[in-house]
């Protein structure tokens, strides 16, 4: 009886140590003034793509062409119109909807299957290793965005291949980050122990090895979101993204290019768009990597 | 030394080998017949038939793949359809396009980015620091692309200044060829500048917590001498990598600048191949690039050596990059 209530303790005593912890990073995130005015930006993305229909104040593919590249303010257009006469403050809210889409799928893809890879990489170790190590080495001597050109060159446009093309592009700098984590965590004592007591590979790698690399990975998945809205944007930019008339920050930035003299508003605030919501991310990216641990090599 | 540049030097081999497996089966993704692609809607079906023939579609894939691998290793690329003469030409004519650009941003960056990074440094916690902080985080989050178009408007639109596209021929003059550098070069050069001040600036703040560095100022050593003479010297290891790093990034992904100022690159050269629906040009740049990426992260990790022999890249994969 008394050893059950000792243990009780115990395990009490654990989810309090465990719930300061979390306190106290919290505390830590949100006491470093950038890391909340990422989140803050962070935040205002979501609810913009969430709540688009209800913020635009046109549908955003209407177009008027007795309405084209309309100045800020003029006949009820908030930052004027392009040279279809479509809304550009619409078109910027919807085209946040892009931003957040590809930023998190195309992240959440490469994380996946880098993840996966430098998991069997980093514990299996040997020949498997080297094999896969190879591969990675091969697809990281691709400058990052033009992998995802030449991907996306083969594949045409469309939301489901800019995604799939920058989430590619996305999977060796997961399978490096993982794969370190895992050299570094399977040496440890308390894995030796694990598996000295009989545990499964299965156990000792998603019980023990995959909750501890989850920092460094989330830190690491952060910072690649920001990656990822700028790759989408370039895309798009040189032509190759989402499909017109898709509202998307890079492909109304290749528009206002050609109109810089007419309308230069149309190329700025595409362009502002994409700079704030890229810095936001990043500064909570700091933020998280601070709080975390500031000495992560990410 | 020379066991670790062998080693190293072999192990270029296979990343070369999955290089070329993954740019091969790339272009083999492409829908349809790829020959119908590259000549367009006009062509003849005889035309596709001669053309898939000339690039070897019909036979089959192993073959196909092992022509290609011989190709490479003697430095044959093919012939561009668009352009109408090899493809080796193409590049020798435009890669040193982009190594001036590449290296005129590399320079500004080293220039503006390192003694930005050190004065962050030296004064932590003043609002210079906060300053260089808060510019290169912004510079780290810069799409380039967008700020190319904002230097055009400023620079070429409203002040009319500088010209916005185009390369300057060096018969016209140092100033003109340099008057047409410049905008693509400050674009290019911004995302390396910010990085190089941030890594500076933490790896100094690092070192100068040592306590060989406060011994230093205990002895009574001025303070310009500790920074310089003994901070300086160990922060500028990691810096290396970055600047390997940054340098065959600009090389290879210069692709956004070119196309915005028409600087005639490789960037410019695969955009306009894409296109074109010139797959054969695309296959070979990329290759090329490739190649070069490789290599210049090999000399960084044999510098990386010789500046610190400490370190030990032997059993790693793939070292710096």
């Amino acid at each position: 009886m008394v050893e059950v209530a000792n243990e009780l303790e115990q395990t009490r005593e654990l989810q309090y140590a465990k719930a300061r912890k979390e306190q106290a990073f919290t505390r830590k995130l949100l006491r470093n003034r950038f890391a909340a005015l990422g989140l803050g930006i962070i935040f205002l993305l979501i609810v913009t793509a969430i709540f688009a229909p209800l913020i635009a104040t046109h549908p955003p593919n209407q177009m008027d062409v007795t309405k084209s590249l309309l100045g800020p303010g003029s006949e009820g257009h908030l930052l004027g119109t392009d040279s279809y006469g479509r809304d550009t403050f619409s078109r910027i809210v919807y085209g946040s909807r892009i931003s957040l889409i590809v930023g998190i799928s195309a992240v959440l893809f490469g994380a996946f299957f880098g993840s996966m890879l430098g998991l069997i990489s980093g514990y299996v170790g040997g020949r498997t290793d080297a094999i896969i190590m190879r591969i990675i080495d091969g697809m990281m001597a691709f400058p990052f965005i033009l992998l995802a050109i030449v991907l996306m060159s083969v594949l045409g446009q469309g939301l489901v291949n800019v995604v799939i093309a920058i989430g590619v592009s996305n999977i060796p700098g997961f399978a490096r980050v993982i794969r370190g984590q895992v050299l570094t965590i399977k040496e440890s004592e308390y894995i030796e122990v694990t598996r000295s007591l009989g545990a499964r590979h299965g156990r000792i790698l998603f019980y023990h090895i995959v909750p501890n690399s989850m920092a460094p990975l989330i830190v690491y998945a952060t910072m690649s979101v920001a990656g990822a809205i700028i790759s989408e944007a370039s895309l798009s930019f040189l032509g190759l993204g989402v499909q017109p008339p898709t509202a998307s920050w890079g492909s109304m930035l290749q528009e206002g290019k050609d109109f810089l003299v007419l309308s230069p508003e149309l190329a700025t605030i595409s362009g502002l768009a994409i700079l704030i919501t890229v810095l936001g991310i990043n500064l909570f990216g700091d933020g998280l990597r601070d709080a975390l641990d500031p000495k992560m090599k990410v | 030394m020379r066991t670790f540049l062998l080693k190293r030097s072999l192990q270029l081999i296979p990343t070369l080998f999955v290089v070329a497996v993954i740019v091969f089966f790339i272009t083999r993704m492409l829908p349809g017949n790829p020959a119908a692609v590259m000549l367009g809607p006009q062509a003849s079906a005889e035309d596709i038939a001669a053309y898939a023939e000339r690039l070897g579609l019909n036979d089959p894939i192993y073959q196909q793949f092992f022509d290609y691998l011989i190709n490479l290793v003697k430095f044959d690329f093919g012939n561009s359809l668009s352009y109408n003469q090899p493809i080796v030409n193409l590049i020798m004519e435009r890669f040193p396009n982009t190594v001036i650009l590449a290296v005129s941003a590399l320079l500004i960056a080293i220039i503006v980015g390192v003694p930005a990074g050190i004065l962050a440094a030296k004064k932590q916690n003043t609002i210079i620091d906060y300053l260089v902080t808060t510019l290169s985080l912004v510079g780290v989050s810069m799409p380039i692309f967008w700020l190319g178009v904002m230097l055009v408007l400023a620079f070429s639109v409203n002040l009319g200044w500088l010209p916005s596209t185009g390369m300057g021929s060096l018969d016209n003059g140092l100033w003109a060829f340099i008057r047409h550098l410049i905008l693509p070069s400050l674009a290019l050069a911004t995302i390396p500048t910010a990085q190089f001040a941030r890594v500076i600036r933490s790896s100094m703040l690092e070192t100068l917590s040592n306590d060989y560095i406060k011994a230093a100022r205990s002895k009574g050593l001025k303070e310009t001498f500790v920074i310089y003479k003994h901070a300086l010297k160990n922060a500028l290891t990691p810096l290396l990598t970055v600047i390997g790093l940054q340098f065959s990034n600009l090389l290879g992904g210069a692709v956004l600048t070119e196309t915005i100022f028409s600087w005639p690159g490789m960037g410019l050269l695969i955009v306009n191949a894409i296109d074109k629906r010139d797959f054969v040009v695309v296959q070979g740049s990329v290759i090329f690039i490739a190649i070069i990426y490789v290599v210049i992260n090999l000399i960084v990790d044999v510098l990386y050596k010789v500046v610190n022999p400490k370190v030990n890249l032997d059993g790693g994969s793939g070292g710096a990059n």
